[in-house]
């Protein structure tokens, strides 16, 4: 482009024009690339911050239109949906959820590092064959087993209690931990524990002592993501819980829609946005050992 | 109190692949015993069948006289040294250096009372409150060191615990080490060591004894001069010392070594312990038992490159197409090693002749070649 005749006081401006150029490019770039970015990044988050709005909205005021704010804000959709059209109210419903996520949490810490830690660094006999069918639990569709296992919980007495919806987790019946932890322990070197064998510690004290606090990231993903999937799941409770009292808050927001003739839909946001909150608390309060544990899979020891 | 014996000991893994091929080996009670070799040779491997790691395919370990092979690595009075520290990320260097002590639920001043004395010995005390990922490299290795000396062990294992810090640190790690295991020796406790490493100064500046190994297999056992002095094969000739020894391929004739086109006088000394039966050899000089001469016998060689060290130089020559590498004084370089043809004159008494079939040193009790 730049003729070769240019004089150098010429070359020098069009250096700076050049220069000039780019930095207006740049800028046009990023302005570009953050609208679009923050364009489609509301358009993704709208439903949520929509129904947010709309739990503060009058019900008829909620199909009105499409926006967000409310005209004249009210509390009555929470107030009303707190009470529920039961004898009782929507805290009885969180307690329930509470009683099953709690000893389902824990119960799933537990058992899932103690497998995982015996997969990662014993050998055993028929190890392989085991850790095998741990993977194809993991690939097989949760449907499948849906009957046998309603069958089985049926005739141990446990339909309408908690039980079937935390003992198999809390026995690390969930392979998805199992295999996530086991790939996070074949990540971490294997020095330490021989450390500690050597300082005298047997395997349950090298567990407790030092496979637990290493492996805490990826303990709270754990703890998180069970949280989360317990606090959602619908499915499970629909299916062994019968009596209205031992509704957790999934089922107790579905109630809301069966037994109402005219659906209060304020109500219903109401209680939806009172529903995901735990999960969005605890979630952001949990973030940074969250997503240190799914990225550490890749990280060297 | 607490020597150390391998019998026999082997290691198979995978039912098929044999990385230790029965090793024997006495180690003396407060002995520092180094095991050297060049990577994969089993040295580590042999040291964490000793320290209760791995688990011995055959063959006996004993530890002061008692059979350990069924022991846990905390029965068998040891402490170990790794080679990236092992510390315990998430405990202060305090609880690290205590944490075999809480384990054995030893009450609570007594270990205050070692942690403070193993810090006092390390210079460490300023680190107590630290987190391991705090502490340089330095740092770290010394607090691994007092996680090992305060269980007071019979035995001590290092596992090549100064490849991970840089040269300067190692050569003041290195007599921190020895010194320490003066120190405890004049103290009475006497412990044993095995100090594994593949460098071979370490070996040679640390040990009382030194065990070279090969492919699972122990190709000498011996004092650092003795190996130096004496190698007992091509293996061991040509791992220590630095530069290496000249490994020269020939044939012995009548007392003389032919290489190409020259012969070399081996010395009667030499001469008279060989056999006058003719062969191939191999002939061993150490480069710095080189002297440049400006006539009379002597290899002639081309000068290729020099390396000048400050006090001495390193002449890289080529000598009938093989690289002969010596090492002469500064001053005798610019004297006589000015030229592009040097004449290199040997030591007759130190020179080693090797079988080259076996690799055995036979100028050492005398011998025959293979033909």
């Amino acid at each position: 482009m730049a003729d070769i005749t240019m004089p150098k006081t010429a070359a020098r401006n069009s250096d700076e024009a050049a220069a000039a150029k780019r930095a207006r490019m740049d800028l046009v770039s990023a302005v570009v690339r953050y609208s679009l970015l923050f364009g489609v990044g509301f358009l993704m988050l709208y439903p949520l911050i929509w129904l947010v709005g709309a739990s503060f909205k009058t019900n008829s005021e909620i199909f009105a239109g499409a926006g967000f704010l409310p005209e004249s804000p009210t509390v009555e959709g929470y107030v009303q949906g707190w009470q529920t059209s039961t004898p009782y109210t929507f805290g009885r419903f969180f307690w329930n959820s509470f009683l099953i996520i709690l000893p389902k949490v824990i119960g799933t810490a537990i058992s899932c590092t103690m497998v995982a830690y015996a997969f990662a660094r014993f050998e055993f006999p028929l190890k392989k064959i085991l850790f095998g069918s741990v993977i194809a639990v993991l690939l097989l569709p949760n449907v499948v087993t849906r009957i046998p296992q309603y069958i089985l919980f049926r005739d141990l007495g446990w339909l309408d209690s908690f039980l079937p919806l935390w003992v198999p987790s809390a026995l690390a019946g969930d392979a998805f931990f199992v295999f996530m932890l086991v790939q996070f322990l074949r990540s971490l070197p294997t020095d330490m524990e021989e450390a500690a064998r050597v300082d005298g510690a047997n395997s349950l004290q090298t567990l407790i002592f030092i496979v637990v606090p290493m492996l805490g990231p990826a303990l709270v993903s754990v703890c998180l993501f069970q949280f989360m999937w317990t606090m959602n799941d619908f499915l499970g409770p629909l299916i062994y819980i019968s009596s209205v009292d031992k509704y957790p808050v999934s089922l107790a927001l579905k109630l809301s829609i069966d037994t109402t003739e005219a659906f209060e839909w304020n109500r219903i946001l109401a209680m939806s946005v009172l529903t995901i909150t735990p999960a969005l608390v605890v979630f952001f309060a949990a973030q940074r050992y969250f997503i240190e544990g799914i990225s550490a899979g890749g990280r060297k020891g | 109190m607490a020597q150390v014996q391998l019998k026999n000991l082997e290691k198979v893994y995978n039912k098929t692949n044999k990385v230790v091929h029965g090793i024997d080996l006495d180690i003396k009670d407060g002995e520092f015993m180094v095991l050297v070799g060049p990577s994969g040779c089993a040295k580590s491997t042999t040291l964490r069948m000793v320290a209760g790691l791995e688990d011995i395919t055959a063959g006996e370990v004993t530890i002061g006289g008692e059979r350990v092979n069924d022991l846990s690595p905390s029965k068998r009075q040891i402490a170990m040294v790794f080679q990236n520290y092992a510390l315990y990320p998430h405990m202060k260097v305090r609880g690290n250096l205590s944490f075999g002590l809480r384990i054995a639920g030893r009450p609570k001043a007594e270990i205050a009372a070692a942690v403070d004395k193993v810090a006092e010995i390390l210079e460490i005390e300023p680190l107590l409150d630290r987190l391991p990922k705090q502490l340089s490299g330095g740092q770290a290795q010394r607090v691994a060191l007092g996680r090992a000396l305060i269980k007071n062990p019979g035995v001590f294992l290092f596992d090549e615990p100064l490849s991970n810090l840089d040269a300067k640190l190692r050569a003041s790690m290195r007599v921190r080490i020895t010194d320490l295991h003066r120190q405890l020796k004049a103290e009475g406790s006497s412990p044993t060591v095995i100090y594994v490493t593949h460098d071979q100064t370490e070996a040679m500046t640390m040990g009382d004894r030194i065990c070279v190994m090969q492919a699972g297999h122990i190709m000498q056992v011996a004092t650092p001069k003795e190996l130096y002095n004496a190698p007992a094969n091509l293996f061991v000739a040509g791992f220590i010392g630095t530069p290496e020894m000249n490994l020269v391929e020939g044939a012995m004739e009548g007392g003389e070594f032919i290489m190409g086109s020259q012969r070399l006088a081996l010395g009667s000394d030499l001469a008279g312990r060989l056999s006058s039966q003719p062969g191939n050899a191999v002939l061993g000089i150490r480069p710095q038992q080189f002297s440049l001469v400006s006539e009379g016998p002597a290899l002639q060689a081309k000068l290729v490159n020099a390396e000048f060290m400050g006090h001495e130089v390193y002449m890289h020559a080529d000598c009938e197409g093989r690289r002969l590498v010596s090492v002469v004084g500064a001053a005798e370089f610019e004297a006589r090693g000015q030229s592009d043809v040097i004449r290199l004159r040997p030591d007759p008494k130190t020179l080693h002749v090797f079988d080259k079939s076996d690799g055995r040193n036979v100028s050492l009790h005398g011998g025959s070649i293979a033909a």
